[in-house]
């Protein structure tokens, strides 16, 4: 079942002169409009995710995966298009201030590319993830206690860390630190921005274990934003290929890895080393 | 017929070399029946790889149906959804390469004990059983909880063997799976697939040793530059073999 369904998304950098849209994309083979200088960060964007699927978004640094992850995670506000969330009434882009707190306290979790968006470095790793918690609602102290030490179980953290200030963490722990919080309040949805970027090979192999491991387990639907090819092709089922701020190709994950129909897409696989 | 397989072609438009167009499979049609081996075999660039990657829709065909005959009725894996194709890897079709793709890092009996666990199975009853399958492919048991990415050839290919035939999947194609096994570990391979997996399981199968096919295939398909030339029974490939 969809759990998710993207509708003609549409997300601009600039003052539109109102044809950026149309004299940008794969076709026009920039992102920037010619007339204005806005750029289209995403435009003409349609998809599905359903329920326990993995979706990897590839592109290079421009291609606006990040933008699209930042919309669909309700940490930016699109300029058109309707997004359809099974948790919410309505189209999600209309959703009002607190409706977008509520959803991304309970609903929705997300994994930032940089440690700094997604914890607070001074507070202690354990802490972090119960202000999670508390933001849902959460209120009985030892419940949270018990709650943090299974989420650290579960990632793998240590948890006679859990105390410590998030800071004194390797960045390895610190990105599982997110994965726990991320999970924390059970979402049906969790958005991982380039989970393994800044992190040593060996660690990120872990990271991703560990995210797949529990990703299997609970079932969660994902969307995994990676410029990296190797990290979408362990975690994804399906895989859509950004360029330009549109959507080029799209399909099974080992389909756009084995048979690239896209010119970029061939280059792009190609092009691995 | 579990698989009816009506004039597939797979064309391949490479965009990199002046949108040269390169012919994978030209009007292919073949049956397979539940329960048999089926093998194919062919020079290399016949088109075994595309005709297996095509079912399995790690190859978008071009043209044609691949008609399948799921528990829930019949599909087309040619066309059929994602979700469909997903859903049907999940529960009833299998697939095995020469070359072993996994996360780094993960345990080769962890590695095989995961489409288990997956099916619902137990986490402990999934290990034993990949410990056991691991075994009776010969893998010294020291390498049982070591990463395969450090292994031979020969070693992760048993480990993929393993990890495809463990959920005793009711389709399984297989693409040159003991490629690089020795006589006798193949012969362990060959028996492993004959006696874990019952008639239940279709096989389709790429063998690069003739050897291989006489002994457990009911029926050989011949390819030729992506055309299908005909269809035998063993007897007659085995007979011709002698000639």
């Amino acid at each position: 079942m969809s759990l998710l369904s993207v509708h003609d998304v549409k997300k601009l950098y600039g003052d539109s002169c109102g044809d950026c849209v149309s004299l940008t994309g794969d076709a026009a083979g920039t992102n920037q409009c010619p007339d204005c200088g806005t750029v289209v960060a995403c435009a003409d964007i349609n998809f599905e995710v359903h329920e326990g699927e993995v979706l990897g978004i590839v592109g290079e640094s421009g291609s606006g995966k990040s933008s699209l992850a930042e919309v669909i995670a309700l940490d930016l506000e699109a300029d058109g298009g309707k997004v359809r969330y099974h948790p919410y009434d309505g189209n999600l882009l209309d959703a009002n201030y607190q409706e977008r707190v509520e959803l991304r306290n309970q609903h929705v979790g997300m994994v930032h590319q940089h440690i700094r968006d997604g914890l607070n470095l001074s507070f202690s790793g354990g802490g972090n993830v119960a202000e999670k918690l508390l933001s849902a609602d959460w209120r009985r102290y030892e419940a949270i206690r018990d709650r943090v030490r299974d989420l650290f179980n579960q990632t793998e953290v240590p948890v006679e860390r859990m105390d410590d200030a998030a800071e004194t963490y390797s960045g390895g722990m610190q990105r599982r630190v997110q994965i726990a919080k991320a999970l924390a309040t059970e979402p049906e949805l969790v958005i991982l921005d380039e989970p393994t970027t800044g992190l040593d090979v060996s660690v990120q192999a872990r990271v991703l274990d560990v995210f797949r491991r529990i990703q299997r387990e609970q079932g969660v639907a994902t969307i995994v934003v990676s410029h990296d090819l190797d990290v979408v092709r362990l975690l994804a089922d399906r895989t859509l290929v950004m360029r330009h701020g549109r959507v080029i190709e799209s399909g099974l994950t080992d389909r756009i890895m084995e048979d690239p129909h896209h010119k970029y897409t061939q280059t792009l696989i190609n092009s691995v080393i | 017929m579990i698989l009816e397989i009506d004039d597939l072609s797979k064309t391949f438009e490479m965009h990199v070399i002046d949108n040269k167009c390169v012919v994978g499979l030209d009007g292919v049609s073949f049956d397979v029946r539940e329960g048999e081996f089926f093998a194919v075999v062919g020079e290399s660039g016949s088109g075994k790889s595309s005709l297996l990657k095509s079912i399995y829709r790690s190859y978008q065909p071009s043209s044609g149906c691949i008609v399948y005959r799921s528990l829930d009725g019949p599909v087309d894996l040619a066309t059929c959804s994602e979700q469909q194709v997903l859903k049907l890897r999940g529960n009833e079709i299998g697939y095995t390469s020469q070359f072993l793709d996994e996360i780094p890092r993960v345990p080769a009996v962890d590695v095989v004990a995961r489409p288990l666990r997956e099916g619902g199975m137990d986490p402990d009853a999934a290990r034993d059983q990949a410990t056991e399958l691991l075994r009776a492919l010969n893998l010294p048991e020291d390498l049982f909880d070591a990463f395969p990415a450090t292994f031979s050839g020969g070693e992760r290919q048993r480990v993929n063997l393993a990890r495809a035939i463990a959920p005793q999947p009711r389709l399984l194609l297989l693409d040159e799976p003991t490629s690089a096994l020795d006589p006798d570990t193949r012969a362990a391979a060959i028996d492993l697939l004959e006696t874990y997996l019952d008639e239940s399981t279709t096989m389709v199968g790429v063998f690069h040793n003739p050897e291989v096919i006489r002994d457990i295939a009911d029926r050989v398909a011949m390819l030729e530059n992506g055309h299908l030339e005909r269809v035998v029974d063993v007897s007659d490939y085995r007979r011709e073999a002698l000639l």
